[in-house]
């Protein structure tokens, strides 16, 4: 494997909540417990989880745009290129985004200022991050829009983001964040608030786009057909935890984790012709409360007595296949 | 079999105001416009489509919980589209709705009895034992506690949210439930638990389901039939199994081609895969000439650019509206 682009390391956070009387200490919230992961260059990481598994917080906090308070790291390293992202000043973390890292978010409508015109948005980040005449940022401007596929670009420089449907958003979304050519791209829910058809299209145009610029992905979704679409290596989160770590063959040919099992099998496809869906029981864990042991426990089918005692360490089985769970050599 | 509700040539059209500069002009937004469809008891009929495309405007037209601009709708043999209040109230104990948004949909300060005793309060009953009775065995029904009816809806969970959603559709024992996008704001693995509690229902209850969904794969795992709709109309409709395996309109194509695969070995990379569509739905308020879909379709041919093709029957239970199938 190619040495790694980035490397987080037991990744610890916290958010400290509203003290309930003022002499109290604020309660803390822990949302993340010790997030490893890897993405090597070039390659395309998958992040699958539900809502509260922690996969947008690790995404923001490796870009540093958590707000700090009322978040706070407690331990880790968010290593990118060798350089510990966590002891970087703000000025040089500002440096880093944009062609270290950049970042695409779920939602077209909020993410694109509405007062600005699409090309001043785009402008705006190429000249925020290098110096250029206001005709150079021009054209690199209309070209990269060019590249996510907005037909006329020149004339669509001057739209506003209400004259654009879902799918061209995004589009532009992807232009602001590709303009200075990251290494490392990510994006965070790119296409769920899009139809299938244009969540079809803007899956083909990141794939096209990182195998031309040759630049890292890491893919968070909750949606298991994106992630059979586009990762190499797939990362399933549950509660703040990873529970499984597979490349993406495996993971969907042999799940180990009973988690990851569930999600597999819970959602109908159009190939198979199901009585009855197989459900994971319950609702997902709130964070501040809820067991001692596995986070899954409660929901678990295969679950032991011995899954309440402790929470089951991360466990590598094959070279590069690991699971969270205590019962998984009963499972093969 | 007399169908439960026979729709024909719904019309929904909203007047928008564009400003022009001297004046205002008047276009009409053709959410859905002329719709034929029926809908035969004990079945589920899927609507799918890209939003925007009216699925919802239909549903709700179909229950007349708004008025239809022209075209009229049968329900159990009787047409409910001039009704006036009264009788109208009378037919919608045999038609309810669970709604999208299970957080938008209850009334938060209301406890979760006075949210699902509320239909039957409005249908005549009086607030007693029975009444109160029925809440419990609805409850029971849908897999909530008895301990659940004084709390309220901010205590809950999404999905079990749309739970109250369903028992308070279900408890004047509807005939019809429409169904819009009932899971499709909830987390895969709570979607689930809904869809198999909506088919237990289904079979417990006798019930008829409009489902209307975007998810190609739900629609197929609970429909029995599958109408499709672009821009206000149905371009395909047809029973489950032909329609998955066998798509005849390009739009239907296109839509079950844009469903990610569910394992990677059968990734479609590359500009040799299946016919992709390109571009945006365009808008309703001035749809395409001829054939709507003809400006994303790639078999375009000059005829439907001008001619509007008709749902054609393809076979028995298998209606389509294209050209090619003219040939």
């Amino acid at each position: 494997m190619s040495p790694a682009l980035l490397d987080v390391v037991g990744l610890v956070r916290d958010y400290a909540l509203p003290r309930p009387h003022p002499f109290a200490a604020a309660p803390r919230l822990r949302v993340l417990h010790g997030i490893d992961l890897s993405v090597p260059k070039g390659g395309s990481l998958g992040i699958v989880g539900e809502s509260g598994s922690g996969k947008s917080v690790t995404a923001l906090a490796i870009m540093g745009l958590l707000p700090r308070p009322p978040a706070r790291i407690r331990g880790g390293r968010i290593e990118f290129e060798g350089q510990d992202l966590l002891k970087l000043s703000d000025r040089a973390m500002q440096r880093l985004r944009g062609p270290g890292i950049a970042m695409v978010f779920q939602e077209p409508m909020t993410s694109l200022n509405p007062v600005f015109s699409i090309g001043e948005q785009i402008m705006e980040t190429i000249r925020a991050h290098e110096s250029v005449s206001e005709k150079g940022s021009f054209a690199r401007a209309v070209e990269m829009l060019e590249k996510v596929g907005i037909a006329s670009a020149t004339n669509r420089m001057t739209d506003y983001p209400h004259q654009l449907s879902g799918g061209q958003r995004q589009r532009v979304m992807l232009a602001i964040a590709l303009v200075c050519r990251p290494r490392l791209l990510i994006a965070d829910e790119p296409t769920t608030a899009l139809d299938v058809t244009i969540q079809a299209q803007i899956l083909q145009l990141l794939m096209d786009l990182r195998d031309e610029f040759g630049m890292a992905m890491m893919l968070i979704t909750h949606n298991m057909g994106v992630i059979a679409e586009t990762a190499d290596r797939v990362l399933v989160m549950y509660a703040g935890r990873v529970v499984e770590q597979a490349p993406v063959g495996r993971l969907f040919d042999q799940p180990l984790h009973p988690y990851t099992r569930g999600l597999l099998s819970c959602v109908p496809t159009l190939d198979q012709d199901q009585d009855r869906l197989i459900a994971i029981p319950g609702n997902l864990p709130e964070p501040l409360r809820g067991p001692g042991g596995c986070r899954f426990a409660p929901r678990c089918g295969y679950a032991v007595p011995a899954c309440e005692a402790a929470i089951p360490a991360l466990v590598t089985f094959d070279t590069n296949h690991a699971a969270a769970c205590i019962r998984v050599n009963d499972f093969g | 079999m007399a169908a439960l509700l026979e729709a024909t040539g719904l019309t929904k059209h909203y007047d928008v105001q564009a400003r022009g500069f001297f004046c205002r002009v008047r276009t009409a937004l053709r959410a859905v416009d002329g719709v034929h469809l029926t809908i035969e008891p004990g079945e589920t009929l899927g609507l799918v489509g890209e939003s925007g495309c009216g699925k919802s405007t239909l549903g709700r037209l179909l229950i007349r919980l708004i008025p239809a601009t022209a075209g009229r709708v049968m329900f159990n043999g009787q047409e409910i589209t001039n009704l006036g209040p009264k009788p109208l109230r009378a037919v919608r104990r045999a038609m309810q709705i669970v709604f999208q948004d299970p957080f938008g949909a209850l009334n938060p300060r209301m406890s979760i009895e006075d949210t699902i005793i509320e239909p039957l309060l409005i249908h005549g009953s009086r607030r007693d034992a029975a009444a109160r009775d029925a809440v419990t065995q609805m409850l029971d029904k849908v897999g909530l506690p008895d301990s659940a009816r004084f709390r309220f809806p901010h205590e809950f969970s999404g999905g079990q949210r749309q739970r109250i959603g369903i028992a308070r559709a279900l408890i004047l024992r509807p005939k019809l439930v429409v169904c819009d996008e009932p899971v499709s704001a909830l987390d895969v693995s709570v979607q689930a638990q809904i869809v198999n509690l909506l088919s237990d229902l289904q079979v417990e209850l006798g019930l008829t389901y409009l489902f209307i969904a975007h998810d190609l794969a739900v629609v197929k795992h609970i429909s029995t039939r599958v109408a499709v709709m672009y821009l206000g109309k149905v371009v395909e409709i047809a029973d489950k199994r032909s329609l998955y395996a066998r798509p005849l309109h390009p739009y239907t194509q296109a839509l079950l081609a844009s469903v990610p695969v569910m394992h990677p070995s059968r990734r479609r990379r590359g500009p040799s895969g299946e016919p992709r569509i390109t571009g945006d739905i365009p808008t309703a308020l001035a749809p395409p000439s001829g054939c709507r879909f003809h400006t994303r379709c790639p078999h375009a041919m000059p005829v439907c650019r001008t001619e509007e093709p008709a749902l054609r029957v393809a076979d028995a239970a298998h209606q389509a509206a294209c050209h090619l199938l003219a040939k």
